[in-house]
């Protein structure tokens, strides 16, 4: 862990620079963190594997509770940015791929790259100041408050979510799109054409289920890109989720806290993927039945 | 052939050897792509800004003035800032340490990631397996927390960001590297050389190395779009450019609590960080469309 091998002193951190030498040195030695690092690291992977992630420096509570709160809170933001964001960006492949190489297909596959490469704080401020402070249609609050119902809190997150909306768009579009390309290039999409079907059922039953197959791992890869972008958002609009928790805890050298918070992400990547593999076995009869 | 070479661009005469003895088509038919000259009109702005700076604008970026947080007038295009700097100076002076920044940590990517993709890609074995797993790991741990974790320990100078994103950009180069010597060390020539009894570092740089330039100059171009968006990022979170540099993104990071009722302290630098972000990119496209068409 390299949290716990940077320098800076961490009593020195908590108590300020108007503290005495020897209460620092008194707090450092209650931390523990005057024993040399791999005697700490020892005694916090040991503690980690049995759920125990010690306390926060800073916050004096429990790392896991911390932990657990702020991930929850990003669950919800990540949740409300992929519902928006999966059929939209589904949808503009599949249109743009069925226009290919008309002007609509351009527009969306530019508007896609430009809409991906642009950071997430960027335009979020520029959502900001057109969505909140000039058309006053979203609240510019993240936090619904305690106490508010579903709704009202998923109100409170479509502004947070669309920079991350804006971001993942052009990467599931763009699967979406060679996706649907090869497809409809296959031969079974022919037959299926030459026995009469009509576009749409074609489309429909032999298209966009090949076509969304790469489109769900690619998802699945954009986790680990949607954690650091959760960083920038939840520090742009100040929400308590694991990114802003993870920054804090760094500038505050909460190393607990940022070691757990680490490793929970860590964790979350692992899941996502295995989720992501197991879905595509479910959803691709060819791999299905090859492990049988 | 430099002085033929103009006249042949107009008759469109897309067969001809160029000077530089590379295809002369790719270059005839980026000068037609649209999306390339937009992303390079854009990008040459900007670059533009970057050398001349504050001295054609009609204020100093850093001199505070007695204006707080004025609205855009006739002196002060683009209003002041929060300690009454001249936003439009800023925003000309801020594109200088980005243009920087990012363009130095890519090379030092792609010169990285070039040399490990080569001997990786050539020689493969346990080297690839282990570069492999590196990749995996880097892609676990998002940039930025990465960055964070590392700028804590070793402080935010100009030289630690260019060397950060540069190590994170190795192994994902290399890896795109390592694909094309893979099918590239297949090829005749290799074999040829091979037969010749040239040694390895010979057949890598001389004989694969000017074959691959094509991929590498496409990742490059991609990895720049993604650098200025890592490096944006970071100074918004205040670990990237530090203070009182006129960076677009420090300019954002220091004036989005005043959002709600000073917009021209961030609609500029962030319209500016989204115009240099889309040119690149605009750039990788047009290059990546005309490379593979």
């Amino acid at each position: 862990m390299l949290a716990q091998l940077l320098p800076g002193d961490i009593g020195r951190a908590i108590l300020g620079p108007l503290a005495d030498q020897a209460s620092v040195d008194q707090l450092n030695h209650e931390l523990g963190v005057d024993r040399p690092w791999y005697e700490q690291y020892w005694s916090w992977i040991t503690a980690a594997l049995q759920g125990d992630l010690g306390t926060s420096y800073a916050l004096q509570q429990p790392v896991a509770t911390i932990v657990g709160h702020a991930l929850w809170n990003s669950f919800k933001l990540a949740a409300v940015a992929f519902l928006i964001v999966v059929p939209l960006g589904i949808a503009g492949g599949v249109i743009s791929a069925l226009r290919y190489g008309r002007l609509s297909d351009r527009v969306i596959s530019v508007g896609g790259i430009s809409a991906t490469v642009v950071p997430e704080f960027v335009s979020g401020i520029v959502l900001i100041l057109v969505l909140t402070i000039w058309l006053h249609v979203l609240p510019l609050s993240a936090d619904a408050g305690p106490g508010a119902s579903a709704l009202s809190q998923v109100h409170h997150l479509i502004l947070p979510a669309l920079p991350l909306v804006f971001v993942l768009f052009g990467y599931i579009a763009r699967m979406a799109r060679a996706g649907t390309i090869e497809a409809l290039d296959s031969d079974y999409t022919r037959t299926a054409t030459l026995k009469g079907l009509s576009q749409a059922v074609v489309i429909r039953r032999h298209v966009l289920r090949n076509a969304l197959l790469p489109t769900i791992s690619v998802i699945a890869t954009q986790v680990g890109y949607l954690i650091g972008g959760l960083v920038v958002i939840e520090t742009l609009f100040n929400y308590q989720g694991i990114g802003l928790l993870i920054l804090n805890a760094a500038r505050a050298k909460d190393f607990p806290l940022l070691a757990g918070g680490i490793l929970v992400i860590g964790c979350v990547y692992l899941v996502v993927t295995l989720v992501a593999d197991l879905l595509y076995g479910v959803l691709n009869p060819r791999i299905r039945y090859a492990a049988e | 052939m430099s002085t033929l070479d103009e006249p042949l661009i107009q008759t469109a005469a897309p067969l001809q050897v160029g000077p530089q003895g590379g295809r002369p088509e790719v270059r005839y038919l980026l000068l037609r792509s649209r999306t390339f000259l937009v992303g390079v009109s854009i990008l040459l702005f900007w670059i533009g800004c970057a050398v001349v700076g504050e001295r054609l604008t009609p204020h100093d970026p850093f001199s505070t003035g007695e204006k707080v947080l004025a609205h855009p007038d006739a002196t002060n295009w683009f209003g002041t800032d929060k300690i009454g700097r001249d936003v439009f100076a800023r925003v000309i002076a801020g594109a200088r340490d980005i243009l920087i920044v990012a363009p130095l940590a890519t090379i030092l990517g792609t010169v990285l990631g070039t040399l490990i993709g080569l001997v990786v890609g050539y020689y493969r074995g346990v080297v690839d397996d282990v570069i492999s797993r590196v990749i995996d790991a880097i892609l676990a741990l998002p940039l930025i927390i990465f960055a964070v974790t590392v700028a804590v320990a070793l402080g935010t100078s100009q030289v630690t960001i260019i060397v950060l994103i540069g190590v994170v950009f190795t192994p994902l180069i290399a890896r795109t590297v390592r694909a094309t010597v893979l099918s590239e060390r297949e090829l005749d020539y290799v074999q040829a050389a091979k037969l010749r009894g040239e040694r390895g570092p010979y057949i890598m740089f001389v004989e694969i190395l000017p074959n691959v330039m094509a991929p590498i100059l496409v990742e490059f171009t991609v990895r720049l779009g993604y650098a200025i968006f890592a490096v944006a990022s970071l100074s918004f979170i205040g670990y990237g450019l530090q203070p009182p540099s006129p960076d677009w993104a420090v300019q954002v990071y220091e004036h989005y609590s005043v959002v709600s009722f000073a917009w021209w302290t961030v609609l500029f630098p962030s319209l500016s960080i989204a115009s240099l972000v889309v040119a690149v990119n605009l750039i990788a496209d047009g290059i990546t469309q005309v490379l593979e068409s």
